[in-house]
């Protein structure tokens, strides 16, 4: 199914669901109005809460190719969009003893296509997954408001490159920083939150086909109790969910949960605190 | 865009929608968000895009559309509740006007002639020191002391000072003309060799450009720092306006994040919204459960290299442990950690309050803060880490 077949929020949540990934409905019906308007959409939440694999997962059911651009701290253009190779060109140069002109040198052949220019210019539908845009800087959330606004990118020896097909674009963020006004009323917006137990049950289903039902609701269980814990520095979220089972699985389902605590706690006094109180009784 | 054409492209659409559209919009200003025109034009799209049309998606697509932070979905939530409530739309035809009313906001920032600016007379009358001398008078006198006037004619030294803070290397790099220490630019370097032929005949060097650290201020506003608690206030204010990537919480029992509020341009404004945010002014200290709660809520944004500085006496009534521990998690997490003390200027200070005993190990740098000199040597400070 490409992206004009999608008609409805229930063929959105089918599609994610065929590759694994349930989505609840509000996250669908984003996720289908960021197709229909044409509007990047924004995913924020906890960490593991599955920001990263909607825009996998909808790559997968469309059949879109799914370029990935993970942003850290002083990206630029350079590392975005495009490079020149200089080092080719300098052989060139030297190759043609002085008789190469302007416009050979600086051509496509010599041009490195970064992932922004890869989305722009490639030939059919495009999921552009810009992950973790908050680590990012301000020079490049600028940057990101023209790109987002037309789709097109200039460079001055080759001139403007204009996208044939909108990609749909999905944003992810981890809230270490307030992104920019102007970028966020730009995009959808959608928070994740943690999922019930049903749903998380679900999901641990879906991802681990065939895991027995008694290990999938021991550590939705367990994962919940520890959620409801006010005072622990980093909560579970569905990725832990996920390796905990898969963890189960692998020593056998009748092991103690408090030695299995790694895997879903990372921070030494919250593992303290859930051995101390005794959090797990009778999961 | 010019009003006009947001006029017709509205009275083209379905009027029975527009107007709870634009109460909705309306309401969710009063809550403090922010929807613009575009915002509402795009919510009317997203409504026609939703095939199915039940009142629950209908909802779910004007939420996507109108929130643009986790702050909103609250506000989202109270508005449709106030506009919609109950099954019933509410058909108000001021409403309408509403929608003038944001045009006549967005104008100004057009620069349309013609529109008067509200907010622009208060600002022009700032009373201003009369002579070098009352300034020094004021720097050195501590905030507790201070009568209306001084703090009016305080505010424009505190605005300068809070323009100093830490900066950091980034990765970014930029160019720089000398040799010694740094780095060739090699993209510079190959570019300009193309014109000599290859040969790299002009070089060129470059350096890590620097960029402003992340600041989160966190105020006690309980009843023993009362005294200060406004000076103090207007500090962060000036911080928040000033540079990018500044937070600023307030606590007394509980931690509130203040930094929406405190960012609006208009100082008085900021700091009346700040202090309607916070419910627990002149109450009780309990500063470990305050640490507790930043670790906790706001981990992401201490974290990343920030700087903290906390504004409070250290008069707890909170247990010690949790004190204890919160502090030596947040020095794990910053950068720097510095406490600002008011007691700590009288010259016989030394931290035996339980709470100041416990946090000051754990502090990089004790500082009084009850001066304007002293936020003088607070920006120092900063500026050397």
């Amino acid at each position: 199914m490409t992206f004009d077949q999608i008609g409805s929020v229930d063929a959105v949540s089918d599609a994610l669901a065929a590759q694994g990934y349930l989505a609840e409905r509000p996250l669908a019906l984003a996720i289908h109005l960021a197709v229909t308007l044409e509007q990047p959409l924004l995913l924020e939440g906890e960490a593991g809460v599955g920001k990263t694999e909607v825009a996998r997962a909808l790559a997968a059911a469309t059949g879109a190719r799914l370029i990935r651009l993970q942003c850290h701290e002083g990206i630029d253009l350079h590392h975005a969009v495009y490079d020149w190779d200089y080092p080719r060109q300098l052989l060139a140069l030297r190759a043609a003893e002085g008789g190469v002109d302007e416009g050979a040198l600086f051509s496509r052949r010599f041009l490195l296509r970064r992932p922004l220019l890869e989305a722009l210019e490639h030939d059919g539908p495009v999921v552009l997954l810009i992950d973790e845009v908050d680590r990012a800087d301000d020079e490049f959330e600028a940057f990101l408001l023209e790109l987002l606004a037309d789709f097109a990118v200039t460079i001055p020896e080759l001139g403007t490159i204009q996208a044939a097909h909108r990609p749909v674009v999905v944003l992810t963020s981890n809230r270490t920083r307030e992104l920019h006004d102007a970028l966020k009323r730009r995009c959808l917006y959608h928070w994740i939150d943690y999922p019930n137990p049903d749903h998380e049950r679900a999901i641990v289903h879906a991802r681990l086909p065939g895991v027995p039902e008694a290990v999938a609701a021991r550590v939705v269980a367990a994962v919940g109790r520890l959620r409801e814990q006010g005072d622990l520095y980093k909560l579970p979220g569905v990725g832990e969910t996920l390796v905990w089972a898969r963890a189960l699985l692998a020593v056998g389902d009748d092991v103690d949960l408090y030695d299995t605590l790694g895997v879903a706690l990372k921070v030494h006094e919250d593992v303290q605190r859930v051995r101390d109180r005794r959090v797990l009784e009778n999961v | 865009m010019s009003s006009g054409f947001v006029i017709d492209e509205c009275w083209r659409m379905s009027d029975p929608v527009i107007a709870p559209l634009a109460s909705l919009a309306a309401e969710m200003r009063a809550l403090g968000g922010r929807v613009g025109v575009g915002e509402l034009l795009n919510a009317h799209r997203a409504l026609e895009a939703v095939d199915s049309p039940s009142p629950e998606d209908s909802r779910l697509a004007l939420r996507s559309v109108l929130c643009s932070g986790r702050g909103d979905l609250e506000r989202f939530e109270l508005a449709y509740e106030a506009v919609f409530g109950a099954g019933r739309v509410v058909a108000d035809p001021s409403a309408l006007d509403e929608l003038g009313g944001v045009e006549r906001a967005v104008l100004p920032r057009a620069g349309m002639p013609g529109t008067a600016r509200p907010d622009q007379g208060p600002r022009d009358s700032q009373p201003v020191p009369a002579a070098w001398s009352d300034v020094e008078l004021l720097r050195e006198k501590d905030f507790a002391q201070y009568t209306e006037e001084e703090i009016a004619l305080a505010h424009r030294l505190v605005v300068r000072l809070a323009r100093r803070g830490p900066t950091r290397l980034s990765r970014r790099t930029r160019p720089v003309r000398r040799r010694r220490g740094h780095s060739p630019d090699l993209r510079r370097i190959l570019r300009a060799s193309l014109r000599t032929g290859g040969e790299p005949v002009h070089r060129h060097w470059q350096a890590p450009s620097r960029r402003p650290r992340p600041v989160v201020l966190v105020c006690d506003v309980s009843g023993s720092m009362a005294p200060y608690a406004r000076m103090l206030l207007q500090y962060m204010q000036a911080c928040v306006a000033a540079r990018r990537r500044v937070e600023a919480f307030a606590f007394g029992t509980r931690l509130t994040r203040i930094t929406g509020e405190l960012s609006s341009r208009d100082p008085d404004r900021a700091l009346r919204r700040a202090t309607e945010a916070v419910t627990d002014f002149s109450g009780g200290t309990r500063i470990g459960s305050a640490l507790a709660q930043l670790n906790r809520g706001h981990g992401r944004r201490v974290g990343r290299g920030a700087v903290v500085v906390i504004l409070s006496d250290g008069w707890d009534r909170g247990e010690p442990e949790l004190l204890e521990v919160e502090m030596a998690r947040l020095r794990r997490s910053a950068h720097r950690l510095v406490w600002l003390n008011p007691l700590a200027a009288h010259p016989d200070f030394e931290p035996l309050a339980r709470g100041m005993r416990t946090a000051v190990p754990h502090a990089d740098e004790l500082l009084p803060g009850n001066s304007l000199a002293s936020l003088e040597d607070l920006a120092g400070v900063l500026e050397e880490i």
